[in-house]
C-alpha cells in the first residue's frame, strides 16, 4: 500500500500535513505524536519581526466550529531561526515555513530570510489571513494583488512556493488561476471563513477583534466545494482544507482533486489527528484493494 | 488517554467527578488542569475539550470539582460511573511549592469554583510541612459546597458570603486583609474570578508576602499551540500576551497584569 503524495515539487510519505496555525512550530507535539509520521507540517505564520497578536478573547466555539482571532502573535523569523528550526532540520517529515506580511516588502523580506536557512521543504504564502487587516481584507481577495504578490516572492526564493487562498470571495477560481499566472508551485485552500458571534445577554461581540476566521468541520462543505471548483481549473497542485477530522473526510478532498490534503482545527480535539488520519486514509484504501492513495486524486464521478 | 469515570457526586451546582486515569493521577502537580472531551468521540459538537483543574487525586484516580458554567460542562455533569471520557493530562504548570514548608504558614483562597485547585494544592503544602489556612468566598452558604471536606482534613477553614448567610458577612479579599492583620501569613496562593485576584495580588504586594495566582481562560487545545487563552503577564518588565495553558495556569502575583475587577 502506498501512501506517498507527489506534490510534482515535493514528495510527501503520506498525504497528510499539519495546518498553520493550528501545530504551533512544531516541537509542542512532540509529547504526543512522532512528528516523522506526517506527511508534513506548516509552521505558525512568520512575520519578520515579533507580533502581539490580538487581545483577548480570541476563541469562540460555534456549533462544530471555531472562530479564532489569534492576529497572527509569533516570536518573528530571525527566532524562529535560531531557537525552532535547528530542532527541526533534521526531521524525516517536510517542514513549511508560513510567509506573512504587513505589505508585499514584508512577504518578500521573510521569504528571504527563510530561503538561506536549511531545512525547508517549501514556503507556504499566506495571503489570506482574516485577522490581521480591517474588515478581514487580505491580498488573496484581489486576483491581480495575488499574482503580483505571488511572483514578487517567487522571484525572491528558490523554495517550492504553496500559495494559501481564503474562502472569503466569489470566485475562488479566479484567485486560484492568478497565483498559477503568478508562478506559484501549488495552491492550498482553504484559510478561515470571516465569522463572528454575539453574546445575546451583552449584546457584545464574542471575540475582542470582533470579527474572526471559522474553522472545523462546519466549514467543511465550503472547503470541499472550492477544492474542487479550484482543481478543476489548475495544472499545478492543490492541497485541500477545512474541517478534516477523519480519513474519510480527507478522502473527499482527495477525491474532489486534492493531492494532500491539511488537517487544522482537529489538532486542538486530538493532538494525535493527523497521524491518526494518515492511518485511516491508509486503511480506507486497504480496505479498497486501491494500491496507491494517490489513485484517489480527482476521481469524482460526475454521475 | 481514554479514562473511565469512577464517581459522579453532586454538591448543589458544583460536581465531583473523580476518573480512573493512573498515568495523570501519577504525574499531577498542584495547580495542573486537564482537558476532557465532552462529546462522544464521533461527534464534533461540543467540538473543544474543556479545560478543568485538577481537584485531587490518589494513586489511580484524578478529581475534577465543577459548576456548569454552559453546554460542555452540562454534557460532563450528564456522565455516569463506567462511561468513558478522553482525557488529556496532566497540562500546564502548577503552583510553586518549597520543598520545606515547616514552621511556615500557608494561606489558600478561592472564590466560587476557583476551590476546585486549592484542595489538591493544600495536601501538599501539609505534606511539606506547611500550617494551612483556607479562605473560600462565595456568594451565600450553598456556595462553599466544600467547607466540610476541608474541615474533617484538618485545615483551618473561614468562609466568607456575600450575603452573610453563612461565615464572615461580605469579600473573601476583606476577609484575607482581616486574617493577615492578625497573623500575616508566609505564601499565598489564589483561584478565582480576576476581580478577586486582583485585589489579593494588591494586598499580597503591600504586605510583601510572596503569592501565586491561577488564572482561567478559554482554551482552544490546553497544550501552546493554538495560543488563544492568553493574559497579558510581564516578562522582563515588558507586558506581552502569554499563554495561559502552557506558561500557566499559575503565574507570580507580581508578573499579571490584571485587565479586569476594581
Amino acid at each position: 500500500m502506498d501512501l506517498s503524495a507527489d506534490l510534482g515539487f515535493l514528495r510527501l510519505k503520506n498525504p497528510v500535513i499539519a495546518a498553520s496555525g493550528t501545530f504551533g512550530y512544531g516541537p509542542e507535539f512532540e509529547p504526543f505524536i512522532n512528528l516523522e509520521k506526517l506527511g508534513g507540517f506548516v509552521v505558525k505564520g512568520l512575520y519578520f519581526d515579533p507580533r502581539p497578536g490580538n487581545p483577548p478573547p480570541r476563541l469562540v466555539e460555534t456549533p462544530s466550529g471555531l472562530i479564532n482571532a489569534i492576529g497572527l502573535q509569533g516570536i518573528g523569523v530571525r527566532a524562529f531561526a535560531e531557537k525552532i528550526l535547528p530542532r527541526l532540520r533534521d526531521l524525516d517529515t517536510a517542514v513549511i515555513a508560513n510567509v506573512c506580511g504587513a505589505d508585499d516588502e514584508e512577504y518578500v523580506a521573510v521569504a528571504e530570510f527563510l530561503s538561506r536557512e536549511k531545512g525547508l521543504a517549501a514556503l507556504e504564502l499566506n495571503i489570506s489571513c482574516p485577522n490581521i487587516r480591517k474588515e478581514g481584507a487580505c491580498p488573496a481577495f484581489s486576483p491581480d494583488a495575488t499574482r503580483r504578490l505571488v511572483a514578487r516572492v517567487k522571484a525572491a526564493t528558490p523554495l517550492p512556493l504553496i500559495t494559501k487562498l481564503s474562502p472569503n470571495v466569489t470566485d475562488i477560481a479566479s484567485v486560484a488561476l492568478a497565483a498559477e499566472d503568478g508562478g506559484t508551485d501549488a495552491v492550498s485552500l482553504i484559510n478561515t471563513l470571516l465569522a463572528m458571534a454575539i453574546d445575546v445577554e451583552t449584546r457584545r461581540p464574542k471575540l475582542a477583534n470582533v470579527y474572526g476566521g471559522l474553522s472545523g468541520p462546519a466549514v467543511r462543505p465550503v472547503a470541499l466545494r472550492m477544492v474542487h471548483q479550484a482543481a478543476s481549473r489548475l495544472r499545478v497542485p492543490v492541497i485541500g482544507m477545512g474541517g478534516i477530522m477523519t480519513g474519510r473526510d480527507a478522502v473527499e478532498f482527495i477525491i474532489a482533486g486534492a493531492r494532500a490534503v491539511q488537517v487544522g482545527t482537529a489538532n486542538f480535539v486530538d493532538p494525535a489527528a493527523a497521524v491518526r488520519i494518515a492511518a485511516e486514509i491508509e486503511s480506507f484504501c486497504r480496505e479498497r484493494n486501491i494500491p496507491r492513495a494517490a489513485d484517489l486524486v480527482g476521481t469524482l464521478r460526475s454521475s | 488517554m481514554i479514562a473511565r469515570v469512577a464517581s459522579v457526586e453532586r454538591h448543589g451546582v458544583y460536581i465531583r467527578m473523580s476518573v480512573e486515569a493512573p498515568e495523570i493521577a501519577r504525574a499531577a502537580q498542584p495547580g495542573q488542569f486537564a482537558m476532557l472531551r465532552v462529546a462522544d468521540t464521533s461527534s464534533t459538537d461540543p467540538l473543544l475539550r474543556r479545560p478543568l483543574s485538577l481537584h485531587d487525586r490518589n494513586a489511580s484516580e484524578v478529581e475534577f470539582f465543577f459548576s456548569v458554567a454552559g453546554r460542555g460542562t452540562d454534557i460532563l455533569a450528564g456522565k455516569k460511573p463506567g462511561d468513558r471520557l478522553d482525557v488529556l493530562g496532566p497540562l500546564g504548570r502548577g503552583f510553586a511549592l518549597d520543598e520545606n514548608m515547616t514552621g511556615r504558614t500557608a494561606c489558600c483562597v478561592g472564590g466560587g469554583r476557583g476551590i476546585a485547585p486549592l484542595y489538591f494544592l493544600a495536601r501538599e503544602l501539609k505534606a511539606r510541612g506547611a500550617s494551612v489556612h483556607i479562605l473560600y468566598g462565595g456568594r451565600s452558604a450553598a456556595d462553599v459546597p466544600l467547607r466540610e471536606k476541608f474541615e474533617a482534613a484538618g485545615y483551618q477553614t473561614f468562609v466568607s458570603t456575600d450575603d452573610g448567610s453563612f461565615g464572615f458577612h461580605g469579600l473573601v479579599t476583606d476577609l484575607f486583609e482581616k486574617q493577615a492583620a492578625a497573623e500575616r501569613p508566609d505564601r499565598l496562593y489564589a483561584c478565582g474570578p480576576d476581580a478577586m485576584m486582583k485585589t489579593l495580588a494588591a494586598s499580597a504586594a503591600r504586605l510583601g508576602i510572596p503569592a501565586w495566582f491561577s488564572l482561567e481562560s478559554v482554551m482552544g487545545c490546553g497544550f501552546g499551540a493554538c495560543w488563544g487563552c492568553v493574559h497579558r503577564i510581564l516578562r522582563d518588565g515588558t507586558p506581552e500576551w502569554v499563554k495561559v495553558c502552557e506558561d500557566g495556569p499559575v503565574f507570580a502575583g507580581p508578573d499579571i497584569v490584571w485587565e479586569t475587577g476594581p
